[in-house]
């Protein structure tokens, strides 16, 4: 805003002021969380190209059969080269006609684009279910332990120690092999359990300023049940910095998720998934680069995507670093 | 001081204990136990018995536990399933390997990394702060094992320099076995580094902005001495702690790149043990591992009271 010492100083009289002072005398504009969030990432042009992949992703994912160029078990050509085509039979009619494959073909002749649309169904299914059990848990136990203290609250903070000697795909692989099977529930359980406590703490700690506040104390007098001060009255409150911890997680599952069916221990062999596209291509790396190098940039551009999108959504909403864990 | 010490050193013995605790009871909660897992369904009783006494799966679950605390406390770990090679043996093979991997993943990591964010705090918003802001970026995105696909694609396939396969033990001297674990160490570094880039960058430029440092500069102090003196040792407490919870990074990118790289670390023991169900050998290295984690976090922990005092008085923020 400008101050104005020039020319028009002096030129008000008792009572009045230039236009711009009274504006600024006003209260400052209420805005609501939403109106934040949106205007914070549209202003941040990295954020604005993670939710731009993001959308992207969501919509892959939501119409693979559609998007997808050829069936996700088709098979044509085995390590054919990014851009270059195979003959095949595709619609059925007896007719053999050029196949184009934009990105290759793997070590079974499947084409990559068509994997890796199919998988980016895997990683969103995975992070979302992952996210979903962890948040659920996460704060039901948070939200209990920093309200009512006691052994709730030491039996949080003794899990937490335990996590910190557990690196999450230690757990993961812990789990898997002790529920004895491959499969997308026990790949999200064996993510998702890792990711409980990040939760659990940062709600307890948010939990833990907002019970101290005078709107609660109002709330008890009036004679509401601990119940509902817990669900109506701390946790709309504590929820944007839940909501950044949700967008910096998914990453995370992802990650986690392509780590363990790379290591072969996540979902059954024969679905696609980027994490053992990867794994596939990592014995014909001197042969067919691509095929571990696609499925490996599909997961950097999505995660990355994730990171920027969650980092902006951090400064939209005001919450210091350290007070979400970005790991 | 000594008694800030003691509760942390009483501290990392509990949480081992718990560990131990719960891998004991997490073995014999698996459906149908690790006999029959390990046997599979066609196995004669006679088979399963013996197999049984051998593990001592027979006895009493509180006799079990016993054991396997002292069994634990005696470092006697038993031996593997599939060859009856001694567990501490197979374990003494793979340290080496995931221990050299993870030297050269934290050296070159935070050697790049700390200077990599002063340099990306002082100069915020300028080239430099950009071009280490996106490398950053990249590194938090990337899975290490793609990372180490990458690395050998270029510097193995493509550019032929460097072995791109197998582990070269020390004793057959310093430069192949140097060549044969710095991808592999570069390609678990990346990640760890940029985490660690990415707090010393945030905790420096939060420091920067204490009224203190406009005292200092109010005062006359030099530039450096502001920066090293004055900045630098506060900022630098976080990102100790980042660097030494990140750890776990550094192990879990072992896990994968050990399999880029084929070379039979603690990360292939962990996985093939488990894939064979052979649980000796399991057990051992989830205890070694988390054993790592928590004794260099303890060591952390103390490395702090040295370069903040206000740690060693103020006992509710430890």
């Amino acid at each position: 805003m400008s101050t104005d010492f020039g020319e028009n100083r002096g030129t008000y009289g008792p009572g009045e002021m230039p236009a711009e002072y009274e504006q600024s005398e006003a209260v400052e504009e209420y805005k609501s969380t939403r109106q934040r969030l949106v205007e914070g990432v549209l202003r941040d042009k990295l954020a604005l190209f993670g939710a731009i992949v993001i959308v992207l992703f969501v919509l892959t994912a939501a119409l693979a059969p559609v998007i997808a160029p050829y069936g996700e078990e088709e098979t044509f050509g085995f390590m054919k080269e990014p851009g270059s085509s195979s003959q095949a039979d595709v619609d059925g009619d007896g007719q053999v006609e050029q196949v184009f494959h934009p990105l290759g073909t793997d070590s079974f002749g499947h084409d990559i684009l068509t994997r890796l649309i199919y998988g980016a169904r895997v990683s969103l299914l995975v992070a979302l279910a992952t996210l979903a059990l962890a948040f659920t848990l996460g704060t039901a136990i948070g939200i209990l332990a920093g309200y009512h203290g006691g052994w709730i609250d030491s039996l949080l903070m003794r899990y937490v120690d335990f996590q910190w000697a557990f690196p999450e795909l230690i757990l993961g692989v812990a789990i898997i092999a002790l529920s004895g099977g491959l499969g997308v529930v026990n790949v999200v359980i064996a993510i998702g359990i890792a990711y409980i406590d990040d939760f659990a703490r940062l709600i307890r700690g948010e939990v833990l300023s907002i019970r101290e506040e005078e709107y609660i104390m109002a709330a008890q007098t009036v004679g509401m049940s601990d119940r509902r001060i817990m669900i109506k009255e701390i946790l709309p409150n504590a929820v944007a910095p839940l909501i950044v911890q949700a967008t910096l997680m998914i990453p995370l599952a992802i990650l986690a998720e392509a780590g363990l069916s790379f290591l072969g221990l996540g979902v059954k062999p024969t679905t696609p998934t980027w994490g053992l596209l990867l794994s596939d291509g990592r014995q014909f790396i001197s042969e067919a680069w691509w095929i571990s190098v696609m499925p490996g940039l599909a997961i950097m551009l999505t995660v990355l995507a994730f990171n920027m999108f969650g980092d902006g959504l951090r400064d939209a909403f005001d919450i210091d670093e350290g007070e979400v864990e970005a790991r | 001081m000594r008694q800030y010490i003691l509760k942390r050193v009483a501290h990392a013995v509990f949480i081992m204990w718990l560990v131990a605790t719960t891998v004991f009871f997490g073995l014999r909660a698996i459906p149908g136990g690790p006999v029959a897992t390990m046997l599979g369904q066609e196995a004669t009783p006679a088979a399963k018995r013996a197999l049984r006494e051998q593990l001592g799966l027979d006895q009493p679950w509180y006799v079990q536990y016993v054991d396997w605390m002292v069994d634990l406390a005696t470092f006697n770990f038993g031996q593997s399933l599939t060859n009856n090679q001694a567990v501490s043996d197979l374990v003494m093979q793979a340290a080496p390997r995931t221990l050299s991997i993870g030297i050269v993943a934290v050296v070159v990591g935070l050697s790049v990394a700390v200077p990599a964010g002063i340099v990306s705090a002082t100069r915020k918003r300028e080239p430099v702060d950009y071009v280490a802001t996106v490398v950053a970026f990249l590194g938090l995105s990337m899975p290490a094992f793609f990372v180490g696909i990458l690395l050998a694609l270029v510097f193995g396939v493509w550019l032929d320099l460097l072995p791109v396969f197998g582990y070269v033990p020390i004793s057959e001297g310093l430069v192949p076995w140097f060549e044969s674990i710095l991808l592999p160490g570069l390609a678990v570094g990346l990640p760890y580094g940029a985490v660690v880039m990415r707090m010393m960058r945030s905790s420096l430029l939060e420091v920067l902005d204490e009224p203190y440092m406009k005292t200092a500069l109010a005062k006359g102090v030099n530039s450096r001495v502001r920066l090293y003196k004055h900045a630098l040792q506060n900022a630098l407490i976080p990102v100790v702690t980042v660097a030494g919870i990140q750890l776990a990074l550094v192990l879990v990118g072992s896990v994968t790149v050990e399999l880029v790289f084929g070379i039979q670390g603690l990360g292939r023991l962990l996985v093939d043990s488990m894939l064979d169900r052979n649980y000796p050998v399991t057990q051992v290295v989830i205890l070694l591992v988390s054993a790592v984690l928590v004794f260099t976090n303890l060591a952390v922990d103390l490395a702090y009271t040295a370069i903040d005092p206000r740690i060693r008085y103020g006992s509710e923020s430890a």
